[in-house]
């Protein structure tokens, strides 16, 4: 067999359909789905025991806690004859991305690895099955899909996990740095880290990822795109916000109130965080049928947000519309947005901060295009101190990011472990750099030469 | 017509390995030099060892190389550095007689078998249908040889710089080579131009070594070969000694340093940042207030001291001033200026991971030419060329070290694949395997590869063999030794200030406690023999950091896969669909021999090996297939 490690990933694109699978390929497929496979008829069933090709009822148990995750099917199959032909173990659960995850995420702590972007694919042609015709669409998939995922990578990276993570690498190293160079230049008078200072520094950095960590978990380095609902009463320029942030004509605007009748949905990425923003029908007593479907569905999306932009006319000041609207979306996280600041105003935004208790008031001008950039910062402000959070679950971690995080993780601790053990300063090195290679997973970087740079930038060495 | 097997252009550190490794393989062998009073001349700090350098110099031992030897022949001071930082960064330096060191190599290369030295200077290549054939002098005499291994040093188109006299030379004021520089540029290599630099020598008995500090030599039986033990051979190691710079030294070279030439723009070269000149170091680091300067005999007869940090290309009078503002050196007399020097070396992304030259076949190139740095990187190259081209002759596969098998191997590697901006030093940070790539296992790790190529004799093979089974039977031993939780135990434990055991446990565990060794845990220990101490050294580091070490193999082992497949060399990269222009750009440069190399690459992102993987394995399957329609 080609390759020695075992790999998963979500089979069916997440969203996509109701049944979700989540595909493990590789020698160890079977032992590690059977550590969190409890069949339903035969719960003492050892799952490395069953027929190949056989279909097994019942339940994902996230093992720590014994809580059951999802009822799935698990379909075994062994090598040589499946697509990869590598043993392969396919869970078939009940789809949204929240079970799909979950089971994915448990299946990588027993010992699967990531799989990388067409690497099934990949394993079929390298483990001879398929033909070579194929190769060159296995390619092309290999291509594609990395340099999507790597825009997606790059998008997240520049909002703000990118300095974190910047940060942290940059203390590793001069904390790496500084124990090479004593290292490499034993004669040369290096004022040193103690291992108490080097201790501690250890522990900031630790802290650091563990935040970074959680903050991860949680979910806030986005994915899939956090909901935007822009709502208000009719013809406040919701449409024209919408088309403003898109920087193009999505949205038909009109001068006549009630133009937008449906939901618009559009994807935009705001300094790296993806929205999924949509433009609804004006909200007020409806006028028509058709208007009246709009609006209750412009309600259910108002409902369904993670973030509202509660667009007012400034020309016009609050009416008794626009008070409704706001009712409606009281308990949401809001940012209001006064909107047609080029015409004279007839509101005072410090009145309307007191009145609505909140200090995420933006002056904007859809049409003239002015503050939109404030508003941009402050929707990504929100997003990542953590003010805005997704509430269905479909924002989730990068997995892979977190993956390579909590590697690094894992070595510091070995560090640190290392450390209280009185060991000599090489034994610390080890595990240092295998932790900045993992965080190089995230950035980009690699350890070589970044480490001899870094000697020689905070050191006069050499004679 | 003579026709040599191979023919060394170079008798430094680089050409004497390389001559004597191609002797010794039976090859013919011609080492021509400009001067023959000056084989392996240390052009600088008459020092071998140190950091990374030493581990250097014993894989040359454990491959049948000379340095070792040498220096242990040689040497009048040694020292054991970073004792105190873990087994795999300790390292031997030794303090060298120049002139004995030079002497010693020379009578070495006189008396191999099938080595001719003669002195003469190369102008050209004699080169016929990209193949090359031989060499011609100065003098118009040509010699023939199948294979030529170039090791010029510092030499091609050498210049040396002192304040604003320059002038054509090689190191040390020997002739230098130019027109062999600009055939090489006719030839299609990419010369590049490197500069360093040397302290000024002063007359011992000028310095007041009351006010300096002594650093004596290390105690104990250590030496640089796995063959003998040689420091006993010294009656007394001569000392070395340090002073520091002060206010008054930087104020003089703050006052004149625009007539140092590195700050006119006078110098083009790239320097090594870790040889910087004093000027440099004052410069760029302002905050530091002084400076260390090491004081070190050139020789155990003569009144030559080297000082080691004092490197500099200031006009002689300012070299005269700065010395006199240092503590004891207030009289000191210089007997040879500093100086800086700039040569041509060429692109080693020209080269191959076996030394050859991309460029023309049979042609091989080692040492400073290949833009590194120090004698021992020189030696190591210089033996890894001799032994391919001879091999090559032979029609035997190439020794191409591995990463994780040898400093060598990084050494090289990095090279040929990523190339270097700066004179290449090694250091024990580009080593990402270090832990297992000690000086202390050189021979472990390499004798079976030298007595392989035939450069290890059978005495010596079975003395290894010996010593490689006595460690391992006492590894096994000491874990088999069960040791019980009985008042004996408990009592001897605390005795030797360790902690009492809670259960049954064995020798082997107890040797991790960082507060025991070997020889503390005599008195548990019944049944114990009387081992060589190498022996006990080496069952002593393998198990008192085995985890780690079992950690830095696994390391490896993941790798192993990636280092194994190999690229053949006739591939199209073009061929291959959705490489980057940068990946496709420099995989036909570097012309990687394994993906593990090409993933080495800088601009060579994961998402592209995935693609050479997936196109190597097509090739692999058209060509069985090809096979199976013949
Ligand atoms: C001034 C100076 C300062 C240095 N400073 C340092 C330092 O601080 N740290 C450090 O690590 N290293 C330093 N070095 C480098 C160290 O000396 C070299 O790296 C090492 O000697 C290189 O070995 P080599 O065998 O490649 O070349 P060399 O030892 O220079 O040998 C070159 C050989 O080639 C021969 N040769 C050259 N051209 C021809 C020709 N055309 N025909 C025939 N024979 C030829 C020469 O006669 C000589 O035998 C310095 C060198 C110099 C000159
Ligand atoms: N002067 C000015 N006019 C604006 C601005 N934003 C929108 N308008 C105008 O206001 C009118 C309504 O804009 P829309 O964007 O269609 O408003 P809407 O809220 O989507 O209206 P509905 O379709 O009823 O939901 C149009 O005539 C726009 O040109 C602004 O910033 N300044
Ligand atoms: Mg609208």
């Amino acid at each position: 067999m080609y390759f020695k490690d075992t790999i998963a990933a979500i089979s069916t694109a997440v969203g996509e359909g109701g049944i979700g699978i989540v595909r493990v390929s590789g020698a160890e497929a079977i032992s590690i789905v059977d550590q969190i496979f409890k069949a339903y008829a035969k719960p003492k069933q050892n799952l490395k025991e069953v027929a190949a090709y056989t279909a097994h009822y019942g339940h994902i148990i996230e093992p720590e806690i014994e809580q059951v995750v999802d009822e799935v099917i698990c379909l075994v199959m062994k090598a040589p004859k499946t697509y990869t032909q590598e043993d392969i173990v396919e869970i078939h659960c009940h789809g949204g991305s929240v079970p799909l995850r979950k089971i994915l995420s448990l299946v990588l702590d027993m010992g699967a690895r990531l799989a990388e972007p067409g690497e099934f694919s990949k394993r079929a042609f390298l483990n001879g099955r398929i033909d070579l015709s194929q190769a060159e669409a296995i390619m092309d998939v290999i291509t594609s899909k990395t340099e999507a995922g790597l825009q997606v990578a790059m998008d997240q990276l520049e909002g703000g996990l990118s300095k974190q993570i910047e940060d942290i690498r940059s203390k590793l190293l001069t904390l790496l740095a500084n124990l090479e160079a004593s290292i490499d230049f034993p004669e040369d008078e290096i004022e040193g880290f103690s291992f108490a200072e080097v201790e501690e520094r250890l522990s900031e950095v630790l802290e650091s990822v563990e935040d970074l960590l959680a903050t991860s978990k949680k979910g806030r380095i986005i994915k899939e795109g956090i909901q935007t609902a822009i709502v208000g009463r009719p013809n406040v320029g919701k449409s024209s916000l919408l088309n403003a942030l898109l920087r193009e004509n999505r949205a038909i605007v009109t001068e006549i109130p009630g133009t937008t009748r449906d939901v618009i949905e559009e994807v935009i990425n705001i300094q790296g965080i993806p929205l999924k923003i949509m433009d609804t029908a004006g909200i007020r007593e409806a006028e028509d049928e058709v208007e009246k479907i709009g609006v209750a569905r412009s309600q259910k999306f108002l409902q369904k947000a993670d973030l509202v932009l509660l667009v007012l006319d400034a020309n016009l000041g609050v009416t008794e519309e626009d008070r409704e609207v706001m009712d409606l979306a009281a308990d949401k996280d809001t940012i209001v947005v006064l909107n047609k600041i080029d015409l004279e105003s007839n509101l005072d935004v410090e009145t309307l901060k007191k009145e609505l208790a909140t200090e995420r008031v933006i002056e904007v001008s859809a049409t003239e295009e002015i503050g939109i950039n404030d508003l941009e910062e402050l929707i990504s402000e929100l997003v990542f101190a953590g003010q805005v959070e997704a509430n269905d679950q479909t924002l989730v971690t990068s997995l892979r990011h977190q993956e390579a995080l909590e590697a690094a993780y894992e070595y510091l601790l070995t560090v640190q472990e290392t450390l209280a053990q009185d060991l000599p300063a090489d034994f610390l090195t080890i595990d240092l750099k295998a932790a900045l290679e993992e965080l190089g997973k995230i950035t980009g970087d690699t350890v070589g030469e970044d480490i001899i740079d870094q000697i020689f930038a905070d050191f006069c060495l050499g004679k | 017509m003579k026709e040599y097997d191979v023919i060394v252009v170079g008798a430094g550190h680089a050409g004497a390995e390389a001559a004597l490794a191609a002797a010794r393989l039976g090859g013919d062998t011609l080492a021509l030099t400009v001067d023959l009073d000056n084989i392996a001349l240390m052009a600088c700090n008459p020092a071998i060892g140190g950091p990374a350098k030493s581990q250097i110099v014993r894989e040359i031992d454990a491959l049948g190389g000379e340095m070792a030897k040498n220096i242990d022949r040689s040497f009048i001071q040694l020292r054991m550095l970073n004792t105190g930082k873990g087994p795999a960064v300790r390292s031997l330096r030794a303090q060298a007689d120049k002139k004995s060191y030079s002497l010693n190599m020379k009578r070495v290369l006189e008396e191999e078998e099938n080595l001719n030295i003669r002195q003469g200077i190369v102008t050209e290549l004699l080169v016929g249908d990209g193949v090359v054939k031989g060499v011609k002098l100065k003098t118009g005499i040509e010699f023939y040889g199948k294979k030529i291994i170039l090791t010029t040093g510092t030499f091609l188109k050498g210049s040396i710089i002192i304040g604003d006299h320059s002038f054509n030379s090689g190191p040390h004021h020997q002739f230098p080579a130019n027109a062999l520089s600009e055939h090489l540029e006719e030839l299609g290599f990419e010369l590049r131009r490197f500069k360093t630099g040397t302290s000024p020598r002063v007359d011992k008995r000028t310095i007041d070594f009351s006010q300096l500090i002594k650093q004596p030599g290390s105690e104990g039986d250590i030496s640089f070969s796995f063959t003998e033990l040689s420091s006993t051979q010294l009656k007394e190691q001569v000392p070395c000694w340090l002073v520091r710079t002060n206010e008054k030294t930087h104020q003089i070279i703050r006052d004149n340093i625009d007539l140092s030439p590195l700050y006119a723009g006078d110098i083009e070269g790239e320097g090594p940042r870790y040889c910087p000149s004093i000027e440099d170091k004052v410069m760029k680091y302002p905050e530091k207030e002084r400076h260390q300067i090491f004081v070190e005999p050139e020789g155990e007869y003569i009144f030559e001291m080297y000082l080691s940090g004092f490197s500099t290309c200031l006009p002689e009078s300012i070299q005269v001033k700065m010395l006199h503002s240092l503590p004891g050196f207030e009289e000191a007399k210089i007997i040879r200026p500093g100086y800086a020097i700039e040569y041509d070396c060429v692109n080693p992304l020209q080269l191959k991971p076996t030394l050859e030259t991309k460029v023309i076949k049979g042609l091989y190139t080692a040492g400073q030419i290949n833009g590194t740095s120090g004698y021992e990187e020189a030696g190591a190259q210089g033996l890894i060329a001799g032994i391919n081209a001879m091999r090559q002759l032979q029609g035997e596969e190439a020794v191409i070290l591995k990463r994780s098998e040898a400093y060598i191997g990084v050494l090289i590697d990095d090279l040929v694949t990523k190339g270097t901006n700066e004179p290449y030093r090694m250091l024990t940070s580009r080593a990402e395997y270090r832990l297992v790539l000690r000086q202390d296992n050189a021979d472990l790790r390499l004798t079976p590869l030298g007595y392989q190529l035939g450069l290890i004799t059978e005495k010596r093979y079975q003395k290894f063999k010996a010593k490689k089974e006595a460690i391992e039977q006492e590894k096994q031993r000491l874990k088999n030794y069960k040791i019980y939780p009985e008042d004996e135990v408990q009592s001897y434990l605390r005795k030797v200030d360790s902690t009492e055991i809670s259960r049954d446990d064995t020798l082997g565990r107890l040797l991790r406690r960082p507060e025991l060794n070997y020889e503390k845990l005599a008195g548990l220990d019944k049944e114990r023999a009387d081992l060589a101490p190498e022996v006990i050294k080496q069952v002593e580091i393998q198990l008192k950091y085995e985890g780690y070490i079992k950690k830095q193999l696994k390391q490896i082992e993941k790798k192993k896969e990636l280092e194994e497949q190999q690229i053949p060399e006739e591939i199209d990269y073009e061929q291959i669909e959705g490489l980057s222009a940068e990946a496709l750009e420099k995989l036909k440069k570097v012309e990687p021999i394994s993906v593990g190399q090409a993933s080495r690459i800088a601009g060579v992102t994961p998402a592209d090996i995935s693609l050479l993987v997936v196109y190597l394995q097509k090739l692999k399957r058209e060509v069985t297939k090809e096979n199976q329609h013949e």
